[in-house]
């Protein structure tokens, strides 16, 4: 077993090499010139050289994805086009907040979904797994755009419990921070909800299918206990995939709703980047979106190798 | 007998189909069962045996219900029990053993957590006492050293064993009934043998009531004392096992006896040679990997004859298939057909060398590609092939139909519209539509229920006669072998360890292996296991019984 | 009520109405909406009324009509992204799957390098060196999705490909063209059809996102996003406004949601009764 951990880690480390080179060459290689991207189209062709020799853009590409991968390693991001700044400044703050965000929507969602997947699953087509059926679907469609005015709406606007703008500063308590972000957290929270409670109902149920599963009926079990003892450890591989993905989803779920409410995050600051076409702050915020990504997902997957009886105890 | 434990009468079962539409599955069944005895229920798929099974535990699978009749265990009616009521009496009083072991015990925990389980939740036992009590049992059931056999995880031990700890954990409460639901069917026939041997040794010891479920008479009749013959949900015969097997009553069970019965005698076999050399294997080898599957297999298949290759599950025998029919490509030797080499991969064959050699497969709902009409089933070899225009090639599919014995309207239908012998045939028309020299069948016959599969085994040694094919058939099913075969290949992990004529193979002296297999067989008489059992302990003396993998071990280091 | 043979359950019959009412409503849009797209027709941001059943939006344009018009751009651009994506992952997905081992892992490789990066993130960086323009917005998106598409049809044609009536064909020598046309397509279908379905959702959502964000359709033109996008402050001053584009949105991606339910759910017990 722990041969195939490490062989997943290698393949995750060896990922996230490939990603960087994809965000580095996704970025620099496409026909766009980030000289002319800053200059504008109108620019003089001197001006665009003294542009690309500032930034390095003579040296080889190799050459240059070498030095940007070294610096972040070191924690040098280079310099933001827009300010001259270096990135590291604006981002150190905005990442901590985006993390906070993200982590206080995930301790509520994941817990929240599973078990109302197990509840579901337990009550299966009873009244109470139909409603949430119906709901959940429903639940899935809607942007996340639209849960968060209509939370402003109701909860901001007309009953004034919660501020609408999330305009958190680093001297803010933990406490006001914490109901500061009530709003977004809660948008966050209802946006993944529903996909992993359908998906933790799926995967139960999918194994309630098995031979073992009437075994436990005629031995005489309860049908809550055979799902929490027989039918949910067997089931846990996919509900760990279901959550990761979704964890991944709410990172980046998280660029719209810190527009919607005005957060100070990493994704607002991505976004402005873009329409700004501050390349440098485009990669970096990239490469931590990624890297976040891909190693939720290589966490899943090692927690799902630990969760496999088949795997843990050798043959 | 006074001591009735189970009256099961007028029990009615039927099942909603997803349109509403109600199907009876079981109609006025009627059974009784005593203390220490054990009845047998016999019959095809679609009996409703296992139904019944399931109703003396008040269960019934999803989407069926017991729709009527009396469920009376020690006297009271179990279905107008509550479901709490029901749920104290299932494994606790009536307990259930599944066909398949090692689907039926969860794989995420350990033999002990699962075998203690029912005794702990029904609150007759500490975990401790469970776990002392279960090693008690895994010692009654010749289990390997019991005390830890139980910490293991059901992917850790074999089949076998899986199958025995299963009788354990359904014993595990000291249960009045246990329902056998087809517990050896899974199993490789050496192995069933010490399966069933367990469990008539402990039904006898505790003086436990069974139902014994299986589709195979000559095993029922080694465990239980009075047989049921049920069909279509409904019973065909109830007897004594010695009356159903030698003086069956019914047509139906006549039938079913004189199939089974057909595979016993040893056959007189025509060893006179057949054609010239069609098919000639030679030191043929494959490998996965470096695990050698196949090793240096040599013999031929001859024009219009049929060679059974016979062996357990991992012997090779589907591989051999597939690397004659240049699925697989071959680690050495060679393979020769019609005198030429035949090149080892598919791509690299002709269109001729193709045609000429066709497979049938076990099963045929995968063979046939369920979007497709029977018309274009058959219909495609024949314009493929022999480039046919659309009136010949309709013709001919509607003769081949004609062939198989189902009527020329079926080339509109879907495989999903025809029954599991119509779709095995339609496989067999399909193969020779070809006009092929040899066919490869592969365990055709196993899915399929005796009286179906006897069918079909007719009908591929009509075909033979009237084409002169030659069929390459693999299979693990002796009593096959006997129908069918003018030559056997027995196979023991890859390598052919006895081949030539039916007759003289199957008889006298035998090869060690050969013998094991036969003797593993069931027969059609009610002391044939404690024969086995006597005559094993006898040879094989302080040693034990040397079984499955053990044998195959042994024996192969004979070759 | 009936389909293709099959009962038509209350929530597909809603789906389906939904889905024909955005078709009819998108389709006739000119005939249909009170004013043109850029009409100005009173207060910015009135609440509704008679005339107005929705309200009228930041510069005073009726909300209703340009509901219409900018149900036009964002249904067809994600119909013309899906069909695209579908395309291509596709054809590489069965390539892929039948073809040879080298190709199938380049593939699969690439695919899984792709989707190691949330797609709206790919999306961003490509947009903030490309620029935001619609051609630029339809290929990315499209080449983006057809990743999924590529891993679900790859693993659907592996299913079947495994399928003895498929080894039976490759015994007969048929080509691999044939093959792939008459045993895997028709068995590959319905399950493909479905993911047509949600892919058709998250282009439409996705599209909506990158409008909302400012980085998708730029004015003049507008679609659904764009409009939530404009309309956002009102949200502040308890207008509606932001919330019309967006419930248009979710009903037609619920419609969606509900039809192609149904079919997976009526695709799970067709086995060989369906013919």
């Amino acid at each position: 077993m722990l041969p195939l951990v490490a062989q997943r880690v290698a393949l995750g480390l060896l990922t996230l090499l490939a990603v960087s080179v994809l965000v580095f060459a996704g970025t620099e290689i496409l026909p766009g010139d980030v000289a002319t991207a800053i200059l504008g189209q109108s620019a003089t062709p001197e001006a665009v050289e003294a542009i690309r020799r500032s930034l390095g853009l003579e040296e080889p590409a190799a050459l240059r994805y070498w030095h940007w991968l070294a610096g972040f390693l070191h924690g040098d991001l280079g310099n933001s086009l827009a300010n001259g700044r270096p990135i590291i400044e604006q981002l150190d703050f905005r990442l901590k907040n985006t993390l906070f965000l993200a982590s206080a929507a995930a301790s509520v969602a994941v817990p929240l979904s599973v078990g109302l997947g197990i509840l579901a699953a337990i009550n299966q087509n009873g009244s109470f797994d139909r409603i949430v059926n119906i709901v959940s679907l429903s639940a899935i469609s809607l942007p996340e755009f639209f849960i968060g005015y209509v939370l402003i709406l109701l909860l901001a606007v007309k009953l004034d419990w919660f501020p609408s703008l999330s305009a958190i500063s680093p001297e803010m308590s933990f406490g006001e921070r914490l109901y500061d972000i009530a709003l977004p957290a809660a948008t966050l929270t209802l946006v993944v909800l529903a996909h992993m409670m359908r998906m933790t109902r799926a995967a139960i149920i999918g194994v309630m299918s098995h031979p073992f599963i009437e075994m436990a009926f005629l031995k005489g079990l309860p049908r809550w206990r055979i799902i929490v003892q027989h039918a949910l450890p067997n089931a846990l591989a996919p509900i760990i995939n279901v959550v990761a993905i979704n964890l991944a989803y709410l990172v980046v779920g998280v660029i719209v709703v810190e527009v919607v409410f005005v957060y100070p995050g990493i994704g607002q600051l991505m976004v402005d980047a873009v329409s700004k076409r501050d390349v440098p702050v485009v990669q970096a915020c990239g490469l931590i979106f990624a890297g976040t990504y891909v190693g939720l997902n290589l966490l899943a997957d090692i927690l799902a190798i630990l969760s496999n009886p088949l795997l843990r105890v050798p043959k | 007998m006074t001591d009735e434990i189970l009256r099961i009468t007028d029990l009615r079962i039927a099942a909603r189909t997803e349109e509403g539409e109600e199907k009876i599955l079981v109609q006025g069944i009627d059974l009784t069962l005593h203390r220490g005895e054990v009845l047998g229920l016999i019959g095809e798929s679609g009996a409703g045996k296992s139904t019944i099974g399931l109703a003396a535990l008040a269960y019934a699978r999803p989407g069926c219900t017991i729709i009527g009749g009396e469920i009376r265990y020690a006297g009271t009616d179990i279905r107008t029990l509550s479901r709490r009521e029901r749920r104290r009496l299932r494994g606790r009083r009536i307990a259930y053993v599944a066909q398949s072991a090692a689907a039926s015990f969860n794989p995420a925990k350990s033999l002990y957590r699962q075998v203690c389980e029912m005794p702990v939740r029904h609150g007759l036992m500490s975990y401790a006492e469970a776990k002392k009590a279960a090693a008690q049992l895994f010692a009654e059931l010749d289990l390997p050293s019991p005390e830890t056999f139980g910490e293991r995880y059901p992917h850790q031990v074999s089949g076998g064993q899986l199958q025995r700890a299963m009788v354990a954990m359904a014993m595990s409460c000291r249960p009045d009934i246990l329902v056998f639901d087809e517990p050896t069917t899974a199993l490789d026939v050496t192995t069933q043998i010490e399966v069933l041997a367990a469990i008539r040794k402990l039904v006898r010891d505790h003086r436990t009531a069974g139902l014994y479920i299986s589709h195979d008479l000559a095993v029922v009749a080694q465990v239980a004392q009075r047989i049921m013959v049920l069909r279509h949900g409904r019973m065909v015969e109830l007897g004594e096992a010695a009356q159903i097997l030698h003086e069956p009553r019914e047509e139906y069970t006549r039938r079913l006896v004189s199939v089974r019965a057909a595979a016993a005698p040893p056959a007189e076999a025509a060893v006179a040679e057949r054609g010239e050399r069609l098919l000639e294997l030679n030191a043929l080898g494959a490998a996965y990997g470096r695990l050698r599957v196949l090793k240096d297999v040599t013999f031929s298949v001859r024009r219009g004859e049929t060679v059974a290759v016979v062996g357990e599950s991992g012997s090779g025998k589907s591989t051999l298939a597939r690397v004659v029919c240049g699925l697989r490509e071959p680690a050495g030797g060679s393979v020769r057909f019609r005198g030429e080499l035949l090149p080892p991969t598919l791509s690299l064959r002709s269109r001729d060398q193709l045609r000429r050699i066709q497979m049938i497969y076990q099963m045929p709902d995968m063979a046939l590609n369920p979007r497709q009409r029977v018309s274009e089933i058959l219909g495609r070899p024949l314009s493929f092939y022999f480039g046919w225009p659309r009136a010949k090639v309709t013709a001919r599919v509607e003769a081949l139909l004609r062939m198989i014995d189902l009527p020329v309207e079926f080339a509109a239908r879907r495989p999903g519209e025809l029954s599991g012998g119509q779709k095995q045939r339609l496989c067999i028309a399909r193969a020779l539509a070809a006009e092929p020299d040899l066919v490869i069948c592969d365990e055709v016959t196993s899915a399929l229920d005796p009286l179906v599969a006897e069918e079909i085994l007719k009908l591929l040694g009509r075909l033979r006669d009237e084409t002169g094919v030659a069929y390459l058939f693999i299979t693990h099913d002796l009593g096959t072998v006997r129908r069918i075969a003018d030559r056997v290949a027995v196979m023991l992990q890859g390598a052919v360890v006895a081949e030539g004529p039916l007759a003289q193979v199957f008889s006298p002296p035998y090869h060690p292996y050969t013998e094991a297999l036969l003797a593993s067989v069931p027969e059609m008489r009610l002391d044939w296991l404690d024969d086995t059992l006597r005559r094993r302990a006898g040879r094989q003396g302080a040693e034990g019984p040397v079984i499955g993998a053990a044998a195959a071990d042994r024996f192969a280091l004979g070759t | 009520m009936r389909l293709l043979g099959h009962r038509l359950s209350g929530g597909a019959a809603v789906g389906f109405a939904i889905i024909l009412a955005n078709i009819v409503a998108i389709s006739f849009a000119r005939w249909i909406a009170p004013y043109g797209e850029a009409d100005l027709v009173g207060d910015v941001w009135a609440p509704p009324s008679g005339a107005d059943w929705l309200g009228l939006d930041n510069l005073g344009r009726d909300m209703f009509s340009r509901l219409l018009f900018g149900g036009q751009t964002s249904v067809s651009l994600a119909l013309l992204i899906t069909a695209l994506s579908f395309s291509l992952g596709i054809v590489m997905g069965f390539t892929a799957a039948t073809t040879n081992r080298w190709i199938d892992a380049a593939l699969s490789r690439l695919v899984d390098i792709i989707m190691a990066i949330p797609q709206l993130i790919l999306a961003l960086m490509v947009l903030s060196v490309l620029g935001t323009s619609i051609p630029v917005l339809i290929g990315t998106i499209a080449i983006l999705d057809s990743t999924r598409v590529f891993r679900l049809s790859r693993a659907v044609a592996m299913n079947i490909t495994v399928m003895e009536y498929v080894e039976a064909a490759r015994l007969r020598g048929e080509k691999l063209w044939w093959i792939m046309r008459r045993e895997v397509l028709p068995n590959a279908l319905p399950p493909l059809i479905a993911e047509f379905g949600l892919r058709f959702c998250f282009t439409l959502l996705f599209i909506a996102s990158l409008s909302f964000l400012g980085l998708g359709v730029q004015p003049p033109e507008a679609d659904w996003g764009s409009m939530v996008r404009d309309n956002a402050t009102a949200i502040n001053f308890g207008g509606i406004a932001p919330l019309v584009p967006a419930a248009a949105i979710a009903l037609l991606t619920i419609g969606v949601n509900l039809v192609v339910d149904w079919f997976l759910s009526i695709h799970g017990r067709a086995h060989g009764e369906g013919a």
